[in-house]
């Protein structure tokens, strides 16, 4: 039977298929439905967990391998930055059990700070790489890679893409292989990286590489399509559809394995062809490679490593090189610009009151990675910087160090994204004497990734009621004196305590009590409108940058034009109210 | 449809249906046997952001993304969208534009504006472009929620695929019990002049 899937869910259909008996994970665009699918619709046979964090995430999932359960841990690409320290010393202990790790990485970055290649994560720790081109190899190469960690005791990361985990194909589906969970084998020198010990698992590393080039040879998912042989293309990955299309005619050696590479099969496939290119997204990553080995190459010359690729931007590429003739290329047909639709912070959402008042303090305000992030769009325009997750507690109390700056720099991080990594940044400000203001704007859920769960709401993946942590305690615990709650669509109350906290010497936590009106469930209070008559058109309400207020035909006598509420989408937070200066915006009434 | 392969770009604004029609469309062509493919990106489109889904399919569908100008048709549920993506349609390409405005929160900065008299402007691309009021459509058939299927039959009448396939996928992937609501939404979008 065949079934349109997704990557993610073709994924997480090959770890039910392939035995797999244990996921952990950290929510994060483009790479969070696989362990949303495992939960929903293979939770009898695999045990799936929403981490604190990715380097959790690896940590629990390294424990899973070595106690004997074939195992996944899925992040996003700079997820694997988060997971990097056990994931460098893990390539030495090799698995139990096989272990898979999914980068999905991000070129474009759709919904991402950067855009990494995570290929040379595989490279700097000698750990193998595959890169499914189709949803089908995503399920597929989990098989691969399950019997590959097993065989060649090593972690094996699957390398995803955007255009990998959220495009959909046809998928044959199978029934699910048990395979025998064996437990723990106690192994001190193979698991406990101590120097003695690490150094004779490093000489064994860097033999089992040796291995897996062999394997890289023989192995079927690096095979070459035969065609013309005037233009050869080495190409992995969804770049492998895109230059399928743009070159029909032409040779194709398509690396099913990213890392380490088929060398005497690309020296082979380079000899029988006039020339030879490489077509990779991101970085020239394979084109270094190859070319290293003195194998005459092109590749980036052509094909940027700046966004994602298609069909077009291989076929001006080839064009460019002179191999392709520039017919294929349409002509672009000249149209409008039309105005940009940036994403916003929803109708109702909490973390409006506490831009409001933010901007009415006349402070700075380091962001961190989430919804929040939002507002440094206009007409916001309040989060002055964002990093990585975490960071904004420690950017905060820098800049307060640093001296110069006159007005102060608040923090300001989400629940899901304190918990992630911000608990330790806050103590390290405490034990470092720092005075900073910080807020945690706690709307009990990952909002940002779709609504997952997370230590402060009150349920796991797998559905289990648990005690949610409590933020202030946390804080307390490390250190912090001053804690204290807010309610965020209370303007006033929120700017008061603001206030008096930035006056004080002293560390400082201020945790916003509302929560996210989109999950889990939807927020809806009784909507507001403007009464046309008393709007005097300041703009005051469109300053707060709600997708239920817009310019209404309306105008005063100066030709300003007032205020108008789609009173369906509202959700009657009053924000918009609290900052009419003239009391136009009122309950609606139907 | 070039090299056999049919390509139908989706285009509108996060909240509008825009991913749960792209979703009924491909199981349409894989339960005609077609290989189908189709992408898009999550993320933003809760948030009032542009959302488009690209849709193929054929004997066998490569990359998932429509190659620039070989739209066989555009989908459009927004007018401003409409606009935006036009310059992707193939020249003898058709595009159906539901007659309706989405005025995004930027406008209240003053430094963009909604544009103005985007039917002729489509129109001057494509003067032969279907404009359709599925929301008066869906009104009259009693629930707003109904204009993406109402949307999907004006967009069957181009594509070469039995009726009773539409009709079957579309009572298996409507909200419980918007069945036999959404058949009849997806029959009076298929009639539209």
């Amino acid at each position: 039977m065949e079934m349109l899937l997704s990557g993610n869910q073709a994924l997480a259909r090959g770890m039910y298929e392939y035995g797999g008996e244990f996921a952990s994970a950290y929510p994060g665009t483009p790479s969070t439905e696989i362990l949303q699918t495992i939960a929903r619709f293979f939770k009898d046979d695999i045990y799936a967990e929403w981490a604190v964090n990715e380097k959790v995430a690896l940590e629990v999932a390294v424990g899973a391998s070595y106690g004997g359960a074939r195992t996944l841990a899925a992040m996003k690409h700079v997820g694997l930055n988060v997971a990097a320290d056990p994931f460098m010393t893990l390539s030495y202990t090799g698995v139990g059990a096989g272990l898979i790790i999914v980068s999905a990485d991000d070129p474009s970055l759709h919904s991402s700070q950067n855009e990494q290649d995570n290929r040379y994560f595989g490279k700097m720790a000698s750990v193998p790489i595959l890169e499914p081109s189709t949803s089908q190899e995503a399920k597929d190469f989990v098989k691969i890679g399950f019997e590959m960690s097993e065989q060649f005791d090593t972690p094996v990361i699957i390398r995803l893409t955007t255009r990998i985990c959220h495009a959909k194909g046809l998928v044959e589906i199978g029934e699910r292989e048990t395979v025998e969970n064996k437990g723990f084998e106690r192994n001190i020198e193979k698991y406990v990286m101590v120097p003695a010990y690490a150094a004779k698992r490093h000489a064994l590393v860097i033999e089992r590489l040796e291995k897996l080039k062999e394997y890289a040879e023989s192995s079927e998912i690096n095979y070459t399509e035969w065609n013309d042989n005037k233009v050869g293309i080495i190409t992995g990955a969804i770049a492998y559809q895109h230059a399928r299309e743009a070159m029909p005619d032409a040779s194709i050696l398509k690396l099913g394995m990213g890392y380490p590479l088929p060398m005497k099969k690309i020296r082979e496939f380079a000899s029988e062809v006039d020339k030879l290119f490489v077509v990779e997204e991101l970085e020239g990553f394979y084109e270094e490679i190859i070319a290293a080995e003195g194998i005459k190459v092109e590749g980036k010359k052509f094909f940027s490593n700046h966004m994602e690729l298609n069909v077009d931007r291989v076929r001006k590429g080839f064009v460019e090189a002179g191999v392709l003739d520039s017919s294929v290329i349409h002509e672009t047909v000249e149209t409008e610009a039309v105005l940009p639709r940036p994403p916003v912070l929803c109708s109702g959402c909490p973390h409006r009151g506490v831009m409001v008042a933010l901007r009415k303090a006349g402070v700075y305000t380091n962001g961190d990675i989430g919804c929040y992030t939002l507002g440094a769009l206009p007409p916001l325009s309040q989060i002055d910087s964002c990093l990585c997750m975490g960071a904004s507690i420690g950017n905060a109390f820098g800049i307060e160090k640093a001296g110069k700056t006159k007005k102060k720099a608040v923090a300001l991080i989400g629940d899901s994204t304190f918990l992630h990594s911000g608990i330790t940044a806050l103590a390290s400000v405490v034990y470092n004497g720092g005075t900073t203001t910080n807020i945690i704007v706690d709307n009990r859920i990952t909002a940002m990734t779709g609504g997952q769960d997370n230590p402060s709401t009150s349920k796991t993946l797998m559905g289990d009621a648990v005690e949610p942590v409590d933020l202030a305690e946390i804080c307390r615990a490390v250190g912090v004196k001053h804690v204290r709650s807010v309610d965020p669509y209370d303007i006033d109350e929120t700017y008061t305590v603001l206030k008096e906290e930035l006056d004080r010497e002293a560390v400082s936590v201020i945790i916003t009590n509302r929560p996210c009106m989109l999950f889990p469930n939807k927020v809806k209070d009784e909507p507001y409108t403007v009464e046309a008559d008393k709007c005097i058109a300041c703009g005051a309400c469109f300053k707060v940058g709600c997708p239920s207020i817009s310019i209404s035909e309306e105008t005063n006598e100066k030709g300003k034009h007032k205020a108008v509420i789609d009173h369906l989408t509202c959700t009657g937070c009053t924000i918009c109210a609290q900052v009419c200066p003239a009391d136009a915006i009122v309950k609606f009434e139907s | 449809m070039k090299n056999g392969i049919t390509n139908v770009l989706i285009v509108g604004v996060g909240g509008q249906g825009v991913l749960l029609a792209s979703e009924i469309l491909t199981e349409v062509a894989k339960e005609s046997g077609l290989d189908a493919k189709k992408s898009e990106v999550h993320g933003m489109s809760q948030r009032g952001g542009i959302v488009t889904s690209h849709v193929r399919f054929g004997e066998k569908v490569l990359s998932p993304l429509i190659p620039s100008r070989e739209a066989g048709v555009i989908l459009a549920f927004e007018l401003a969208e409409a606009l935006r993506w036009v310059g992707e349609l193939n020249p003898e390409g058709r595009i159906i534009v539901n007659d309706q405005k989405i005025i995004p929160t930027i406008t209240t900065t003053g430094k963009f504006f909604y544009p103005e008299n985007v039917i002729e402007k489509i129109k001057a691309h494509v003067p032969g472009a279907t404009v359709v009021d599925a929301y008066q459509i869906a009104t009259d058939l009693g629930n707003p929620r109904l204009v993406n299927t109402i949307l999907l039959g004006v967009l069957s009448q181009s594509l070469d695929i039995k009726e009773e396939i539409w009709l079957k996928v579309i009572e298996r992937m409507a909200p419980k019990g918007t069945g036999e609501l959404n058949k009849k939404a997806f029959m009076a979008g298929r009639k539209v002049e």
